[in-house]
């Protein structure tokens, strides 16, 4: 087992423009699950790639381990990792896919079959050793993928969006259970996923992403009630944070914390007017769209999110309030959270 | 709508098809008019010549012995040309220039280069040595190095068709393949003959039919190069159909002949039937 | 440098010397036409001499010959005229033959595609001594029409391979929401399918005009007058008199004419490999 570090790592695919990843710097902790989250664009993969020996950085280094493996291919870093589309080689039985590591390491006939029956056990797929991949289900490609990488013991683990080919509701058992092979197995996992849920629920510290640069590191909690920015706030969170704009701040609040006046205590709230002009029923909680009635911020529009026991119905105004210790305060000029401040609502 | 292409297409295929199998087995002569059966007999007269036994063999050689070089050839030309590199474009058309450009018109290009007096290859072989002037091999006047010259030939016709064709198998392969199979650890030989090749297999298939099908059922190379000479030891199956048929005027003896082209069609449409399935299927 | 980058340097060095010596090898011939168009007789024949430089001044004297004294261009002419003919015939036919059979529901459609496509598997030299009777008794003999008549036969099996796969490629949706909108689907085949697949009919354009200029045996066997030669027989057959051959302008001719084929056909390649995979590559 080993830690991932990376030293102002960065990639720049075309001279002259944007880096794709710019001056990361990154240390995983020993048996961490780290997940990489961000859009699409945001460099998240390439910063994988570049761990796993698949791209080569422009500046900057990698440690594996607490050696530099900048110079070292793929197969010398020790690493393990599962593609997106599992990379499962079609011509090969999943008895030989799993295999193929061992073969490759040059470990003896008997070692490789007894670890592979102990990979294929721990993820219950032994009785599909005989088959070809195009005769599993998306869940037991999965399951070939992580035997796959986890038969030579490697130092590191790194995922890259296993999920998202699978449908919802095969995705929901599938996370679970990665998170219970990360728990057994212990190795430091590196994970990344544009999906805000699977980060979530299975990091252990989420690193959110964009435009190539790191927006804020931080266990999911952190993240989620302390945004380092805007883009943290609004890209966590559905639907994301409500953002008002006030001189040279921007006041944020999340709309599960925008809510009847009643429910709080007076002193320690903003009361507000809320207009409802929507209403969404999910089940669980109610979203309700509407804007601000009356104050400095007539007309703008926020979000409000309730449990379901309550009932709005749309065109209606209604006393709302936020409470003082949910407002996340924001510079309006670099974004970035500053602390609270005093702010005439009026 | 496809009625009038099926008609058009059984009438100038299917036709000629049938009136070839009449024609084996009749006595039709350039000029005769009457048609009698004769049976087998055009069979019986063919297989006893050893000029047909003679070209029958040597089709089996030709073919063999081009579509293994052709295979081994462009088998690395397409793993070498599937890299990106500066150039690669050019390359590719330089490679192509034996397959687009018209057969008979490629071959007596290696006519000349394998002229017997002012070959090119003769001049250099001299200059270093190898041989005496005037003493250099006669590449289409030999029989031996007239078979090993047609074969050439025919490989250097057929290799870009193999090599392109290979090359839509090679990128149709997923990218994170070959990067799955570097993680694992695999090296630069073990990825290409344990994941690439294999991976390829299906659209060798493919490959090899059709160059099976072009060498066996092509004249035009020793047509020109060498008439079937010298003394019918590069004849092939066509060209003898060819000299029988049309030269001779004897149109059922040719027809006969062609005739045994027939199996290896078949064979060959079968397998070519059961790659098309099978990829309906997966 | 760790063991693998020198292992890196190697590949990339046996990288390069595939890629130059199977380009040198393939595009040899073609050099060597360039370098034979342009020398002196004397030179050309002369042993003594290095064959790869131009030991006299270059010279035009073959081209002159070429374009002057012999039908060159007339076989050319012979050949584009053949070439349109065969072009519009095969468009008419496999057009609507491609778009029915790509439209026909379940399997059958599919089916009868492969079947149409293994009849381009069957070969010239298995029907030309049959067509060539079929030929004379429609009184086509020595005349290019013989030509324009038996093509097709082979250029309409796979041009409709080509087109029914292009044809798949458009969602049936568009079509549905064009006769929704009024149009009659005839309307929608020629206002909608047709523009959409432009790229492939002109792929099929293109193919069937080269498969014409290769085509060597029916040229062969069905037209004897020198006059009424295609490009590909009357260059190897009447540039040689006798046993004397004029090297300079035969090569002139195999390069002039082979030239714009390839490049054109270079362009297209990808498409006319995606047919000839039968669906074994996706």
């Amino acid at each position: 087992m080993a830690v991932v570090e990376t030293r102002a790592l960065t990639k720049v695919f075309k001279r002259g423009e944007l880096g794709a990843v710019n001056n990361i710097d990154l240390l995983t902790e020993e048996g961490e699950f780290l997940v990489l989250l961000g859009p699409s664009g945001s460099g998240k993969t390439t910063l994988l790639r570049m761990i796993a020996g698949l791209e080569e950085p422009t500046s900057g280094e990698i440690l594996i381990g607490g050696s530099v493996v900048n110079r070292l291919t793929p197969r010398e870093r020790r690493i393990a990792m599962v593609f997106q589309s599992y990379a499962l080689y079609p011509h090969l039985s999943v008895y030989k896919n799993i295999a193929f590591p061992l073969k490759a390491q040059g470990v003896q006939k008997a070692q490789q079959r007894e670890k592979v029956e102990w990979a294929a056990s721990l993820l219950g797929i032994k009785r599909l050793l005989d088959r070809k991949p195009r005769q599993l289900s998306g869940g037991e490609r999965q399951r070939v993928a992580l035997a796959r990488a986890i038969v030579r013991e490697p130092t590191v683990f790194l995922l890259d969006e296993p999920l998202s080919n699978l449908d919802a509701k095969l995705r929901a058992s599938a996370r679970e259970e990665l998170e219970h092979f990360h728990k057994r197995i212990g190795t430091t996992t590196i994970y990344v996923t544009h999906d805000q849920v699977e980060a979530m629920a299975m990091g252990d510290r989420v690193v959110v992403l964009h435009q190539g640069y790191i927006r804020q590191i931080g266990t999911p909690t952190q993240v989620y009630d302390e945004p380092a920015d805007t883009f943290v706030a609004t890209f966590l969170g559905s639907p994301p944070m409500n953002l008002l704009e006030a001189d040279d701040v921007i006041v944020g609040f999340r709309p599960e914390h925008l809510i009847p006046a009643a429910l709080v205590r007076p002193e320690a709230a903003i009361p507000l007017r809320f207009r409802v002009q929507l209403v969404e029923y999910l089940g669980v909680d109610w979203i309700l769209y509407g804007s601000m009635e009356g104050g400095r911020f007539h007309g703008k529009e926020v979000i409000s999110r309730l449990p379901s026991a309550m009932s709005y119905v749309a065109d209606t105004v209604h006393d709302f309030a936020v409470c003082d210790k949910d407002l996340r305060f924001f510079d309006r000029k670099t974004e970035k959270r500053i602390p609270p401040k005093a702010l005439s609502w009026q | 709508m496809f009625l009038p292409a099926i008609l058009y297409v059984v009438a100038l295929i299917g036709l000629p098809l049938v009136l070839a199998v009449l024609y084996s087995v009749g006595d039709v002569k350039v000029g005769s008019v009457g048609y009698h059966f004769v049976g087998f007999e055009n069979f019986r007269s063919i297989l006893q010549s050893p000029a047909f036994r003679r070209s029958l063999l040597n089709s089996f050689i030709f073919t063999v012995g081009s579509q293994v070089l052709v295979l081994v050839g462009s088998t690395i030309l397409s793993l070498a040309l599937e890299k990106q590199f500066r150039g690669r474009g050019f390359v590719r058309f330089l490679i192509l220039l034996p397959w687009v450009a018209p057969v008979s018109l490629g071959a007596i290009g290696w006519k000349w280069i394998l002229d017997s007096l002012y070959s090119v290859i003769n001049w250099v072989l001299v200059a270093l040595h190898f041989y005496k002037p005037y003493s250099a091999p006669m590449w289409l006047g030999e029989p031996t190095l007239a078979m090993i010259s047609v074969i050439l030939v025919h490989t250097w016709r057929l290799l870009p068709f193999s090599t392109v064709i290979l090359l839509a198998g090679l990128t149709a392969i997923p990218k994170d393949i070959p990067e799955a199979a570097a993680i694992d650890g695999a090296g630069f030989w073990r990825t290409m003959f344990q994941i690439t090749i294999p991976m390829m297999l299906p659209i060798v298939n493919v490959a090899i039919l059709f160059g099976v099908i072009f060498t066996f059922t092509d004249m035009t190379v020793v047509y020109i190069l060498t008439r079937g000479g010298p003394y019918d030891t590069t004849q092939v199956v066509p060209s003898l159909a060819f000299f029988t048929g049309i030269l001779g005027g004897d149109l059922s003896e040719g027809a006969a002949i062609s005739l045994f082209l027939v199996p290896l069609l078949v064979a060959v449409a079968y397998l070519m039937l059961r790659i098309a399935h099978r990829a309906e299927v997966a | 440098m760790t063991r693998e980058r020198i292992r890196e340097v190697f590949l990339g060095i046996g990288h390069w010397a595939v890629v130059v010596v199977f380009s040198v090898l393939l595009a040899f011939p073609f050099y060597w036409m360039l370098i034979t168009t342009f020398k002196r007789s004397n030179d050309l024949y002369n042993l003594k001499n290095n064959p790869f430089i131009f030991n006299e001044r270059p010279t035009l004297e073959h081209l002159r010959l070429l374009f002057g004294e012999t039908l060159y261009l007339r076989w050319v002419a012979n050949t584009a005229l053949v070439g349109l003919l065969v072009v519009l015939i095969t468009l008419l036919l496999a057009l609507p033959a491609a778009y029915a059979l790509a439209r026909l529901t379940g399997r059958w459609g599919e089916r009868l595609g492969i079947a149409i496509f293994l009849t381009y598997l069957v070969p010239p030299t298995l029907l030309f001594i049959p067509l060539s009777r079929v030929v004379s008794t429609l009184g086509l003999q020595d005349t290019i029409w013989s030509l324009v008549v038996v093509y097709p036969s082979f250029t309409i099996p796979f041009s409709t391979w080509l087109l029914m796969g292009f044809f798949k490629s458009i969602p049936k949706d568009l079509e549905d929401a064009a006769m929704v909108d009024g149009l009659t689907r005839f309307g929608a085949f020629i206002k909608l399918v047709v523009p959409i697949s432009l790229s492939g009919i002109l792929t099929v354009v293109i193919f069937t005009f080269t498969l014409v200029t290769q085509e060597f045996v029916y040229a062969l066997t069905f037209i004897s007058p020198e006059v009424h030669q295609m490009v590909g027989v009357g260059v190897p057959t009447f540039l040689v008199r006798g046993d004397v051959y004029y090297w300079g302008s035969l090569m002139a001719a195999c390069l002039i004419t082979s030239l714009p084929i390839a490049l054109v056909y270079n362009l297209f390649l990808d498409r006319f490999i995606a047919g000839f995979t039968v669906g074994a590559v996706k």
